[in-house]
């Protein structure tokens, strides 16, 4: 009996799926993985592919993979880059805004969804966040045309400083005074929608356990140390992960839309760099440039990752 | 019911106080704004908050003149046409993609994972993008508003943990009663993710209509620029004549200043977002709870 048994299951399980046969049964779905293959192959593996510029002496005829390489073992690019007479002073800046966007933009979206959470009042807590959120709805093309008229020098923010007694600020011609205005209009365009994932994370926290902390006598300060920050530690940590891609990323859009010439010397960032360059026709220095920023993002997610992956014993973390 | 203790009350009003304080940046430059779009020349040149427009000095002239712009209405049709047709595909693209990615069965997962999880690491970058686009011809094409914004890793991994959410018995229960892959995605899984799909293609919309990058850099046909391009040019190169010039004569006597012409074109770009918004927030702060992405 047991014998035959083996026999027939065996002859019924099905056999080992053909590579061709499981081509098939999958034909539906690869043909919807298709368009999106194709747009990630040409808009964005492609480009990758034309990186090689930076390595060779880039001769339009010859195409990407025909030019011939360039010289000091294809390096001759990066050599003159990271030689050239803008390159560290636009590095700087670039470091510099984006150090600065860091250190305030970071620790701004939770202190406001831990505000924001403080609140009873169900509608102001509403309209608050509606509120904040506003900007991030705005392309920096109008929120850098705003500003333009609200801090020349004789816009309203001049004026009122005007009225308590002080002198008006050159907001766009004074380093200092423009970095101060970049890096707070940076922080807060981003601060209502970043707080967004700290006020969903919020609401998930079990009200007893408030409750619990209370009868045991917590503070409030200790209630929020121990209660919800611990419990938002995961979003704060994928957030910092995801900004730690932006290290070399100053916010192009926004600083393209607010510099102008009397602010050059602190504003001139990697980007607005590789603009002149392209427009200069410098294609493989301004390949060699994109290369190094693309490498360096690469390198800070994985390593910050890493690292929070270990000093968290694998508990939070990404990829 | 917990009790407030007396440092708690000072908190509490001091916390009001901030994030009244807070409303209050966002909501000024707009009302900045607008009140200064339609300013007489004499009310915006005086100094003050302009918070709201002086009585008796109102004019709708800048919006005139931006309306009577032919170049803004061709610009706002490429705006138009590129957050349409751009969203539709958007969202459809990114939907095929994230969906199989979803199903179980799906042949070289880890591949078509990676594929797209790589891009979120490196990218080409600017210098060889623009070159990437020459060689494409898409230079001065109206595709190349389309085209690349197709598909995001991001928006690809948040339609797939929410496609993955669904019960798989009824992708089973369609598959019997013999739905192929393409029937049971717009027949069972469309009408069951319209959160998410109403997420996503808000998130593409604004994207869309917000864009100026692609215009400058592709576009050099200045009749196919998008709006926000335009407006690019007239406030922050300051050329606010591209509009001014058109009716030069009628200007002279008109109560115009260049802030106010910017004031009115800003407005006509942004009146369609704050009509829009109140409507669709709910969905961009949802979408970040539909998308805790794991792993």
């Amino acid at each position: 009996m047991k014998k035959s048994a083996v026999i027939v299951s065996d002859a019924y399980l099905p056999k080992k799926k053909t590579l061709a046969t499981r081509l098939k049964t999958n034909l539906p779905l690869l043909l919807m993985i298709l368009p999106g293959f194709l747009a990630l192959l040409f808009f964005h593996y492609k480009p990758i592919y034309g990186l090689l510029i930076a390595f060779k002496n880039y001769k339009f005829k010859l195409g990407v993979f025909g030019s011939p390489w360039a010289a000091n073992n294809g390096m001759e690019h990066f050599i003159r880059l990271f030689g050239g007479n803008e390159f560290a002073g636009v590095l700087g800046n670039t470091l510099w805004i984006s150090l600065l966007r860091m250190v305030f933009g970071w620790p701004s979206p939770i202190i406001l969804a831990l505000l924001l959470n403080e609140i009873r009042c169900g509608w102001f807590k509403k309209l608050t966040q509606t509120l904040t959120y506003i900007p991030h709805f705005f392309s920096w093309v109008v929120l850098a045309g705003i500003f333009r008229m609200m801090f020349s020098s004789v816009g309203p923010v001049n004026s009122l400083l005007g009225v308590f007694g002080f002198e008006p600020i050159p907001f766009y011609s004074n380093n200092t005074a423009f970095l101060v205005l970049l890096i707070s209009t940076a922080v807060w365009q981003a601060l209502g929608s970043s707080a967004v994932v700290y006020i969903a994370a919020l609401s998930g926290v079990d009200e007893s356990l408030y409750e619990a902390a209370y009868i045991d006598g917590a503070s409030k300060w200790k209630q929020v140390l121990h209660i919800t920050l611990p419990s938002i530690m995961g979003t704060i940590t994928t957030v910092t992960i995801m900004n730690l891609a932006n290290v070399l990323n100053a916010g192009f859009d926004q600083v393209y839309n607010m510099y102008n010439y009397s602010v050059y010397d602190v504003s001139d960032i990697l980007d607005t760099y590789s603009l002149r360059l392209l427009a200069d026709g410098r294609y493989e220095i301004g390949a060699a440039l994109s290369f190094f920023k693309s490498f360096v993002g690469m390198i800070f997610v994985l390593g910050s990752n890493w690292f929070i992956k270990k000093i968290s014993k694998d508990e939070y973390g990404i990829l | 019911m917990i009790q407030r203790t007396r440092g708690e009350k000072i908190f509490n009003v001091f916390n009001y106080i901030i994030l009244i304080l807070i409303g209050v940046t966002t909501l000024y430059p707009l009302l900045y704004t607008f009140s200064m779009s339609v300013s007489t020349k004499l009310a915006a040149e005086s100094g003050g908050l302009h918070i709201l427009p002086t009585w008796g000095q109102i004019t709708l002239d800048p919006y005139k003149l931006v309306f009577q712009n032919v170049e803004i209405w061709r610009a706002y049709g490429y705006t138009i046409f590129r957050t349409v047709v751009g969203t539709v595909g958007a969202v459809l693209v990114t939907c095929f993609y994230g969906y199989a990615l979803s199903r179980p069965n799906l042949i070289w997962k880890k591949f078509f994972v990676g594929y797209i999880t790589f891009t979120m690491l490196f990218s080409g970058g600017q210098i060889p993008i623009y070159l990437n686009i020459r060689d494409l011809g898409l230079i001065n094409s109206v595709w190349v508003y389309i085209l690349p914004m197709l598909i995001s890793a991001y928006n690809t991994v948040v339609a797939r943990s929410f496609f993955a959410g669904i019960p798989e018995a009824l992708n089973e229960s369609a598959k019997i009663d013999g739905a192929g892959e393409f029937r049971t995605f717009f027949q069972i899984i469309v009408p069951l993710s319209k959160p998410i799909i109403m997420t996503l293609a808000l998130w593409i919309a604004v994207a869309h209509w917000n864009a100026w990058f692609d215009s400058m850099m592709y576009i050099t046909d200045q009749k196919k620029i998008v709006v926000q391009q335009y407006i690019q040019r007239i406030v922050n190169e300051s050329a606010t004549e591209r509009i001014t010039d058109l009716g030069a004569a009628e200007n002279a006597a008109a109560n115009l200043t260049s802030e106010t012409v910017k004031s009115g074109s800003i407005m006509v770009t942004i009146i369609p977002i704050l009509c829009f918004y109140p409507f669709v927030q709910k969905f961009f702060i949802k979408g970040v709870t539909l998308g805790a992405v794991k792993g």
